[in-house]
């Protein structure tokens, strides 16, 4: 399970983003800052392979001691991170995958949603709990 | 070639299969090179078990002397020393010393082999024909080696290979050579899938037994690295790596099992706490100390990942992927952390800190190895992360060893250096003479705080430096902020004041809040101790605003800048001029009068909602706006359509004098907006035709496309922050006119503040800086957006008259309104307006007549009455006093008298009287309706010059007369139009002769006194002349009528006078024309296609009167006065053939009932009751009379020339000539007209000749016979 999921807007800035345990949340806004260059860095590169079909999981964008650090980007260049523990290690590639794909379904929701003005961070319910049943229950 | 004799040397990567060589030791060596040379010049195709790809390999091996000690014994599973192939050696050519020697010799050979169970062998026997030279008794070669055939190679027949001449260089001994070199190969080849295979059999067998009590991972490591150690002799790297990768994964299983609770008994050994960090090692092809560490059980964890992790590395090295060496690495080290975590293995603290740190610089240094720099620098990518990592473990080791302070470490830091520091034992044997061993890296950096800094920023830098060269900005910032951090430790802000504000902008300009305020948090501490009071200021109005804070955090952050605010000011010291944006923001801003456009001297007002975003209550002195002030669209222009689009200015305009300012999310400030796309600012566009003001076109048109258009490059913010980290310097500037207000409260959240804007000099007036004063500091916003401003207008005073209803209509009195703006002027009591008086247009007043005095929105402010009185020449209206800004409406009733005759209607006339032609024809293109152009001077109060105001009147009658005839009876019709829309009474038609003549009566037929005419309807009046004495020439006649509208209460006073001139001449009939049709002779009635004849007789009806006779063109022949007629039947319906002449020219006598007859031949072409053809009479002016008017019936003159029209008798050229006839002879008689003078035909006015046969017909029969003729006339 994930300890921190991220939304980041195409300009890079979060949309939303939420993370257990609470008090190491700076740190987790810095992960995910950071990572943001690998998912540019990996964006340029399929770019330029393929534009039309291109694979929207990026996969591992770089391993911590304690974290690993998951990345996945839309067609509209919204990204999504995910962040796991790095002693979680029963999370397979198919789990990741599949977190990714429930976040961009639920994510699809809130755009649909005509109240929600895009760029406005996120603040729907449903969202919220799609991502929490995807986050470590904080103990 | 000492080596075959010694053991050979194993363990090192020069290591080969071994091939074992019995028999003739001398011969081997004297054959030694060449083999060694060829056997891997060639490479053979491996198939192997498994389904395994089959692969190419270059083969070699390490040829030793055969001993039996060689062979392995029962359970010895060493491949490294394994024999894969034994090769006896013989040069024997004589049967005898075959017999005698050899052959037991090789029998011994070949017992020991088999109780070995080995099967791999070979005997060479190699012939050389010098040595059969020397042999007489020599049997023929072939027969030894059959001899060894038949003795060793039952059913083998291959396991004995001949070697001819091996040493001399020819043919045969190359094909000799080569064919014993594939033989070689191919047996080491079979030789290795056989032992492999079953090594490997053996040692699956080995693994299954896994869960067994007694099973040793360690035991099972040697048996499964020896595997490797043999792809590794045969080059096959990437089967080798395979098996140390197999090795990790079940290894990496264990301790995942064991986290799991699944825990196998050998993992025990591996969680003894950690005694030696002395990281990962590298340079040597294998770390034997550790293998013989796993071989007896007694490796760390750290040890065997280290040793696994040393094997996997070289084999990458071989295979060329340093890159994955760099990545495993990571890998490896990241995963170590977390296994001795799993396994909670108990490590000194930071001994694991520094064996990451030296494995990372171990690595590196590989890397760096067997790379050269241009590779390294372009693979930065892969090692940047070892780089970061061991930045990150020198750090904390520097936190932990009290390394990172200003004072020097306690003791109880330096104990706990040393313990690491023992932890890391000797430095190994390959480094010691390196100056840059990661060793004597770490042990210099812990040894002093100044060696830990160097050491610290020189990895620091190196990491950033390529992080930045790879792009990756933000993991450089990062580094960045850890190194301003460690400065501030370190009691240096200078330098970490730099790396902050560089983070701080990129974490501004992508919007992460809580990076924003943390950072900027550490920007306030370090500002603070550099003392740069503004910078710390602003910094601290930002915190005090930041939401992401808690309340006291945001309360102490306000307390410094009004503790700062409150100091009093130094004589050197200025105000401090900090950004609005962190101390409050704009919401909206609302006008009253919400129009925002008022007139000089009005009251305007403009509430400001602000809010707030300090924590506590501030006490601002003084809130002001400065506004600029332009005259370029104040002063003259009028109000009309600017009031609404000034409002209106921002994007959410409201229409209602509210302007909203758009709201970044206050939390992430200004580094949102900035990247957030702007809202479309659209405005109504409305485009109006310029002639007459009717709407084309209306749309929205989008004013700020330029910037929404813009593309938007994500990646761009990045490396070009916006400068939102700290606002750029603001400065005050000084207008000259501000919006002001004075002591106000500021309450946390939304307030609303009220100013009194300035409206003394007409202008525009924008909004440009707000700044709000709290002691020493001020707050300035120095662009408002959207725009806000408000207009002062100066309105010069202005009289319009417009009539009430669409058209004025002349004749009847028109209200027409008089409206006076009175802008800046005030009118007074006793001023009034002077309307020149004109006849043409009376302006007819009543005594109740009142003005209506609005106010400048349209209020109604009152109402007095008017006092108007007329004089001779003028009018003049006293106007009632009215303030400036008012408007004063009357009404007024004019009437337009319609002038009598029937003008041109380019007449215009102006008031006083003058009639001046102008081009511009007047008539309603539409209606018919002839308008006259009433221009009115008036003298108003305000102005020296009179103002011209024109007014169009139309006629709303539209007059025609004509004359009728019968006989010598004379009638007049007058037919009157209504052209207008109103609908009228018409009562008292009167036709008079305007001088009059006793001898004539005109004598009304007109019943009714009074009739109405509808609008466009027309009615006509219709009178008999009745006269005595010969009629002159010329008749004036004038029809008067009075005409009231329908509608009009009061008809009595209401109708008005309409009256039309004509003028008559040639009014008197002088001829009358008889026609009389006579059936052929001897018939009744006229058939079809007979002759019949015509009679035309002319009469003179009357003697010519002097006037008439002056006119007339007679010519005197014997004293008879006689005149020329030129009669012409025409008919134009083709009933009638004319047949001969068609006309002629008469003499007629000038004398009453003189009469002329004219017979002509007509022939009727249909049957019925045919009208009698055309008859026309026409003067015949001889050529030397002046013509009168010019005749355009030219081409009658040579009718003679054609007097048959019948088709029937006529031919094809005839009717051609017919049908050319008009156009030819008008050409033709132009010319003669120009050349010669010739003789002209006038016409009659219309009273002069009675016709009395009109509109006579005749019947005509149809011929009795059936003969159908038909004829064409075309």
């Amino acid at each position: 399970m994930a300890v921190c999921i991220a939304v980041i807007a195409k300009e890079n800035y979060p949309l939303f983003i939420r993370s257990v345990p609470v008090q190491n949340e700076l740190k987790f806004h810095y992960t995910v800052h950071t990572s943001l260059d690998v998912v540019e860095e990996k964006i340029s590169a399929v770019g330029k392979a393929m534009a039309d079909q291109r694979e929207l999981y990026l996969g591992l964008l770089y391993p911590t001691e304690d974290y690993k650090v998951y990345g996945y980007v839309t067609n509209s260049k919204v990204k999504f991170v995910i962040v796991v523990d790095s002693s979680n290690t029963s999370l397979r590639d198919n789990e990741i995958r599949s977190m990714f794909r429930k976040l961009h379904n639920s994510f699809t929701d809130v755009m649909c949603n005509p109240f929600y003005n895009p760029g406005d961070t996120i603040q729907s319910k449903a969202f919220d709990s799609i991502v929490s049943a995807m986050m470590v229950q904080a103990s | 070639m000492e080596a075959h004799e010694e053991k050979p040397i194993i363990y090192t990567m020069e290591n080969k299969p071994i091939v074992t060589c019995a028999g003739d030791q001398s011969l081997f060596t004297s054959l030694y090179t060449s083999l060694a040379q060829q056997l891997p010049r060639e490479s053979m195709e491996w198939r192997r078990s498994y389904g395994r790809a089959p692969k190419m390999i270059h083969l070699e091996a390490n040829f030793v002397q055969f001993k039996e000690e060689l062979l392995p014994k029962d359970g010895n599973r060493a491949l490294l020393t394994f024999p894969f192939l034994h090769i006896y050696w013989t040069d024997c050519c004589d049967t005898e010393m075959y017999k005698a020697s050899v052959k037991d010799d090789m029998l011994r050979w070949q017992s020991t082999l088999r109780l070995h169970g080995s099967v791999d062998w070979l005997i060479v026997v190699v012939e050389s024909e010098a040595k059969k030279k020397n042999k007489t008794n020599i049997l023929p070669r072939t027969s030894i080696v059959d001899k060894i055939r038949n003795d060793f190679c039952n059913k083998q027949s291959d396991r004995c290979v001949v070697l001819s001449d091996p040493l001399k260089e020819s043919s045969r001994s190359q094909d000799s050579w080569s064919a014993f070199l594939t033989k070689l190969r191919t047996l080491l080849l079979m030789s290795f899938t056989k032992n492999l295979g079953r090594f490997e059999d053996d040692m699956r067998t080995l693994r299954e037994k896994r869960t067994e009590p007694g099973w040793s991972f360690c035991d099972y490591f040697m048996v499964q690295e020896e595997l490797a150690f043999v792809f590794e002799m045969l080059q096959q790297f990437e089967d080798a790596l395979v098996q140390y990768d197999e090795l990790d994964a079940l290894f990496t299983q264990y301790v995942l099992n064991f986290g799991a609770g699944d825990g196998a008994n050998w993992l025990g050994s591996f969680c003894a706490p950690v005694k030696r960090w002395s990281g990962l090692l590298l340079r040597r092809p294998i770390d034997m100390e550790k293998r013989e560490l796993i071989q007896r059980g007694e490796a760390s964890l750290l040890d065997l990942r280290s040793y696994l992790f040393s094997r996997q590395c070289t084999l990458l090295i071989f295979l060329q992927r340093p890159w994955e060496v760099t990545q495993r690495a990571l890998e490896l080290l990241h995963n170590c952390v977390q296994e001795l975590r799993l396994l909670e293995v108990y490590v000194v603290q930071g001994a694991l800190d520094c064996w990451v740190f030296l494995s990372c610089l171990e690595v590196l240094h590989r890397i760096e190895g067997c790379c050269d720099r241009a590779q390294l620098e372009a693979n930065c990518s892969h090692t940047v992360g070892l780089w970061t990592y061991a930045t990150e473990k020198l750090k904390s080791l520097g936190y932990l060893c009290g390394l990172v302070a200003e004072k020097v470490p306690t003791s109880e830091d330096l104990n706990r250096t040393v313990d690491l520091l023992a932890g890391l034992g000797e430095e190994r044997p390959e480094t010691v003479n390196s100056l840059q061993s990661p060793y004597k890296k770490l042990n210099e950096a812990l040894s002093s705080v100044e060696a830990f800094e160097k050491h610290y920023l020189e990895l620091s830098h190196a990491a950033m430096e390529m992080y930045r060269a790879i792009g990756r900005m933000r993991s450089a910032r990062l580094i960045g902020k850890s190194l301003a951090e460690f400065y501030m430790k370190k009691g240096d802000p200078e330098r970490a004041e730099g790396f902050l504000d560089d983070s701080l902008r990129s974490y501004v300009a992508e919007g992460w809040s809580l990076q924003v305020t943390h950072t900027r948090k550490q920007m306030a501490e370090c500002q603070k101790l550099l003392q740069q009071t503004e910078d710390y200021l602003q910094t601290s109005a930002l915190l005090a605003g930041d939401a992401n804070l808690t309340e006291e955090e945001r309360k102490h952050f306000c307390q410094e800048i009004l503790t700062f605010a409150s100091q009093p000011p130094a004589p050197s010291d200025q105000t401090v001029a900090l950004s609005m944006a962190a101390f409050a923001q704009l919401r909206q801003m609302q006008f009253s009068p919400p129009g925002a456009v008022v007139h000089v001297g009005a009251a305007l007002q403009l509430e400001l909602r602000v809010r707030c975003l300090m924590p506590v209550a501030m006490q601002v002195e003084q809130l002001a706006a400065t506004l600029h002030f332009s005259l370029e669209q104040g002063g003259a222009r009028g109000r009309a359509g600017s009031a609404q689009r000034r409002t209106g200015q921002g994007p959410q305009g409201q229409g209602d004098g509210v302007v909203l300012f758009p709201q970044g999310s206050p939390l992430a400030g200004a580094g949102m907006g900035a990247l957030l796309p702007p809202a479309l600012e659209l405005y109504e566009m409305q485009d109006r035709s310029p002639s007459d003001s009717s709407l084309t076109s209306t749309g929205v048109v989008c004013k700020n496309m330029h910037l929404l258009l813009r593309r938007h490059d994500s990646s761009a913010s990045l490396d070009t922050p916006t400068a939102g980290a700290l606002p750029a310097a603001v400065a005050v500037d000084d207008g000259a006119q501000m919006l002001r207000a004075r002591d106000i409260t500021l309450q946390p959240g939304d307030n609303s503040i009220l100013f009194t804007a300035p409206t003394g000099e007409p202008g525009s007036y924008t909004l440009r800086q707000l700044c709000g004063s709290v002691g020493r500091v001020q707050f300035v916003q120095s662009h408002i957006y959207p725009v806000v401003q408000y207009e002062v207008y100066s309105q010069e005073p202005q009289l319009t008259i417009e009539p009430l209803s669409d058209n004025l209509l002349a004749g009847i009195p028109q209200k027409v309104k008089f409206t006076i703006a009175t802008g800046h002027y005030s009118v007074k009591k006793g001023d009034a307006l002077q309307l020149s008086n004109t006849d043409s247009m009376p302006i007819l007043h009543s005594s109740c007549c009142s003005a209506t005095v609005l106010s400048s929105t349209g209020e109604r402010m009152g109402e007095s009455a008017l006092s108007i009185q007329s004089s001779e020449k003028v009018t003049s209206i006293s106007l009632p006093p009215t303030p400036p800004y008012h408007t004063l409406e009357f009404q007024l009733e004019v009437l337009c008298h319609i002038p009598p005759t029937p003008f041109k209607p380019d007449i215009e006339r102006l008031t006083n009287g003058e009639v001046r032609h102008r081009p511009k024809s007047h008539s309603h293109a539409d209606s018919g309706m002839i308008n006259i152009d009433q221009k009115v001077s008036i003298d108003c109060p305000w102005s020296i010059y009179s103002t011209l105001i024109a007014l169009t009147f139309y006629v709303p009658f539209k007059a025609k007369h004509s004359i009728l005839s019968a006989g010598k009876r004379k009638y007049i019709q007058v037919c009157l139009q209504n052209v207008s829309d109103t609908n009228f009474h018409l009562a008292d038609p009167v036709l008079t002769e305007r001088q009059p003549t006793v001898s004539m009566e005109l004598l009304s037929l007109n019943v009714k006194k009074q009739q109405p005419v509808c609008s466009q309807q027309s009615v006509f009046c219709l009178w008999e002349m009745r006269w005595a004495k010969p009629l002159p020439l010329c008749l004036q006649c004038a029809f008067s009528a009075s005409f009231a509208p329908v509608s009009a209460s009061d008809t009595h006073t209401a109708f008005k006078p309409y009256r039309y001139e004509f003028q008559l001449d040639r009014v008197s009939t002088l001829y009358s024309l008889k026609a009389e049709i006579l059936p052929p002779s001897g018939d009744q009635h006229c058939r079809t296609g007979a002759l019949c004849g015509l009679e035309v007789s002319i009469t003179r009806q009357a003697e010519p009167s002097e006037t008439e006779g002056e006119e007339e063109e007679s010519t005197e022949i014997e004293g008879l006065r006689t005149t020329k007629l030129m009669y012409e039947v025409v008919d134009n319906s083709s009933n009638w053939a004319v047949c001969g002449k068609s006309s002629g020219v008469v003499s007629m006598p000038v004398a009453a009932s003189a009469t002329h007859r004219v017979q002509m031949e007509v022939m009727p072409l249909f049957a019925g009751h045919l009208p009698f053809p055309n008859i026309k009479v026409f003067k015949y002016l001889p050529h030397n009379a002046v013509p009168a008017i010019q005749p355009d019936t030219d081409s009658c003159l040579e009718n003679d020339t054609i007097s048959l029209l019948d088709k029937g008798l006529d031919d094809q050229g005839d009717t051609a000539s017919i049908r050319s006839r008009g156009s030819v002879h008008s050409v033709g008689s132009g010319e003669q007209q120009r050349g010669l003078p010739m003789p002209r035909l006038e016409p009659f006015s219309p009273g002069q000749v009675f016709y009395w046969s009109q509109g006579r017909q005749v019947l005509v029969l149809p011929v009795t016979d059936d003969h159908v003729m038909e004829v064409n006339v075309t």
